[in-house]
């Protein structure tokens, strides 16, 4: 540790502590609830990552097309299955630059047959961003051309693939980018619907208790006991093939909520049977409060951290599921682009072969499944800040 | 106990009828049906369907008739002769079709389970037991692997692995030469030779969690005055460990054994999809996808009874282990 300058400006992670101990001393007293739990959430460093991530992640997903660099739908048939281009900031003769990329060539062995792509070291192209490319409109009205980064060449020079290009000439990188959109959404779109049937139907069977209870417990039941993937596929193959795209999306998530909710009804339903014993819900009660008002006014407040931590935690199952079904061919089908969508290219064995990049699309799976589930932990850990 | 398990037999009959509703309603929801799709298919290659054949096959396999009419016959079939309908895409009866994917599934589904045991129980009393150790971290940051990387992308990656650098294709359950012959040792032999990828790679994606599992409930147990008492009293420490606090923190693993079944035939029918093995996952894919209806429908509805089966096995064996269910029913 450097000692100069301590005496102005201690090691930040010295002064973190001392501030938490005087916190512990006082403030903890007089904090508010979601201040705790702020408290606590910044311990779980991983989770801080996570959400850097996930915020990363979605930011890709909303501005798709300012990210990607090329239409995901335009095959440039000059660059099928090209490796994921390198990014020099040296160039051959050992002189930096900022970094740039060479074109790829492809050269076939006159004896073999065998086609190699090599690049071509004659011409440095720079990286630029916010460059002006294939036209779109942000956010669906305003029209632009700008993208994030790219090469400010000519059409037929263009050749900047971060992950490589796919059998028809496509950049993996932009396909990624859509598939991101319409992936993650769904995550999260399935996950609030099934919210809404857990909250309605956990929240029955918690507060009333009684034969409501007996039936919808035997419900969930029910419900776990068939194997999920099956049941999906089987829900899945009932959406009809010529449907459009939009409609498909909106079946699948329909379909991924209507056999989700049962996790979450769980949760809610232990939160609601762990309440209602509570004193100050006796004591709502006794003051004449209505039961919605002890429902909204008194208990939500209380459980709705962790409704959101387990939230959180079920929307992993749901991208699985959906990348799954996309995956065999039984949820959302080409032209639409999501991560199972794509994944069905990693599939045909000779393109897995020649052009294993294909499989990038699964990194994007793992990396925000892991993102979510870090997420979760952390703010589950938060929920019940007064726990020790 | 034999009370117990007549009773629990009985209570999985109403359950059973219900799952065989809904696989046989969930196979309705598709508009048409396969002799349309099958007409359909014969004009677009230009040859006429036989309008007559075509009602004739409708009507033996009950198409025309409403969907309880329809229902009724399957499951009186199924009751009396052990008839699960006719497979319209196979042209053969279920039965003679499904039996010998579901035992591999079912297989897979134990192999799976064996080998996570095998490693999630040793290896969760460890980590408990040795918190914090080096093995410790190791595992929880290996659980991780197992948690965010899904079955049947393992498969895709094992698949490009042993391809790209054996030349092997991992696919499949059987040599060429047994794909087709009937089941003798040799054949059972060659099958245990290309189990153990697909039943790995199932179990390691399980393994993760049930290794958390074991390990947060014995730390549990461990720390609760009981192991203090046999501890004080001069017992070795393996046989204090083992004998007392494994056996309770067990106790949830055991009951969930239904659950877990559950989960590991979903991935394998996903994986299964992938590394195309004789399981009913590749089968009832085909047969949704040309609507093939008695023979997914038979699928769904005989997984299902996998995980009651499942279940009920657990709650005997937790009976059998814990005298407190038994004894309460």
């Amino acid at each position: 540790m450097a000692i100069v300058g301590q005496a102005e400006e201690p090691p930040r992670d010295i002064s973190v502590e001392e501030e938490e101990l005087r916190r512990a001393g006082e403030q903890v007293y007089v904090a508010p609830p979601w201040k705790l739990m702020w408290w606590r959430f910044r311990k779980h460093r991983m989770a801080l990552v996570c959400t850097a991530v996930l915020i990363v992640f979605y930011f890709v997903a909303i501005f798709c097309e300012f990210v990607a660099p090329y239409d995901p739908d335009q095959a440039l048939l000059q660059f099928k299955q090209v490796p994921p281009t390198a990014i020099h900031i040296r160039d051959a003769e050992g002189n930096f630059h900022f970094p740039f990329v060479y074109l790829h060539k492809r050269s076939m062995d006159r004896e073999t047959l065998a086609i190699t792509v090599v690049e071509d070291t004659s011409t440095r192209y720079p990286i630029e961003f916010f460059v002006h490319g294939y036209p779109y409109k942000l956010l669906g009205f305003w029209a632009t051309d700008i993208h994030l980064y790219g090469l400010p060449a000519g059409k037929d020079q263009q050749g900047i693939f971060l992950l490589g290009t796919d059998r028809l000439g496509r950049d993996m990188f932009s396909r990624i980018c859509y598939g991101a959109r319409l992936s993650l959404s769904m995550g999260m779109i399935s996950v609030f619907l099934s919210l809404a049937l857990g909250v309605v139907l956990g929240g029955v069977s918690g507060y009333f208790g009684g034969k409501a209870d007996v039936l919808i417990q035997r419900v969930i039941e029910f419900i776990r006991t068939i194997p999920t993937i099956p049941l999906y596929m089987t829900l899945a193959a009932a959406l009809p093939v010529n449907w459009p795209v939009e409609w498909t999306y909106f079946g699948m998530t329909i379909i991924l909520a209507v056999v989700g909710w049962t996790y979450l009804a769980r949760v809610v339903r232990g939160r609601f049977l762990a309440m209602r014993e509570e004193d100050f819900v006796l004591a709502a009660r006794l003051n004449g409060s209505s039961e919605m008002r002890i429902i909204l006014r008194h208990m939500l407040p209380s459980f709705l951290s962790y409704i959101i931590a387990a939230l959180t935690l079920n929307i992993p199952n749901m991208i699985l599921s959906e990348t799954g079904l996309s995956f065999i061919g039984l949820g959302l089908r080409a032209p639409a682009i999501s991560w199972g969508v794509l994944l069905q290219e990693a599939t045909n064995v000779s393109s897995l072969m020649l052009s294993p990049w294909v499989l990038t699309p699964g990194f994007a799976v793992v990396i925000s499944v892991l993102a979510f589930n870090f997420l979760g932990d952390g703010l589950r850990d938060a929920a019940d800040p007064y726990a020790r | 106990m034999l009370a117990y398990i007549a009773r629990r037999l009985l209570f999985m009959i109403p359950i059973l009828f219900l799952i065989s509703i809904v696989s046989f309603i969930a196979l309705q929801l598709p508009p048409g049906d396969y002799l349309t799709d099958y007409a359909a298919q014969l004009s677009s290659m230009g040859e006429a369907p036989d309008l007559e054949a075509i009602d004739a096959l409708r009507e033996r396999y009950g198409l025309g008739e409403p969907v309880y009419v329809q229902y009724a016959k399957w499951v009186y079939g199924i009751v009396t002769r052990g008839d699960w309908g006719q497979s319209m895409e196979w042209q053969k009866p279920v039965s003679q079709l499904i039996w010998d994917r579901l035992g591999l599934t079912i297989a897979l589904a134990i192999f799976s389970l064996l080998i996570s045991w095998l490693i999630a129980i040793p290896v969760g009393v460890y980590t408990a037991t040795h918190q914090y150790s080096r093995l410790d971290y190791l595992m929880s940051s290996f659980s991780f692997l197992g948690v965010g990387v899904p079955p049947f992308l393992w498969a895709l990656i094992i698949m490009y692995l042993a391809q790209s650098l054996f030349g092997v294709n991992a696919g499949g359950l059987f040599s060429e030469k047994y794909l087709t012959a009937p089941w003798s040792v040799d054949k059972v032999i060659d099958m245990l030779k290309h189990i153990w990828i697909p039943a790995l790679i199932i179990a390691l994606v399980h393994t993760a969690s049930e290794l958390r599992t074991t390990r947060a409930n014995l730390l549990d147990e461990l720390n609760k005055p009981y192991v203090e008492l046999a501890r004080a009293k001069g017992l070795t420490e393996r046989r204090l460990i083992w004998k007392y606090p494994v056996r309770v923190a067990l106790n949830p693993f055991f009951s969930t054994v239904g659950w877990s079944l559950a989960q590991r035939i979903s991935d394998i029918t996903l994986m299964s999809v992938v590394l195309s093995l004789e399981t009913t996952g590749p089968m009832q894919l085909r047969a949704l996808v040309s609507q093939d209806m008695y023979l997914a429908g038979s699928i769904l509805f005989l997984l299902s009874v996998l995980v009651v089966l499942g279940t009920l096995v657990s709650d005997i064996m937790l009976a059998w282990a814990d005298p407190r269910i038994r004894l309460e029913g």
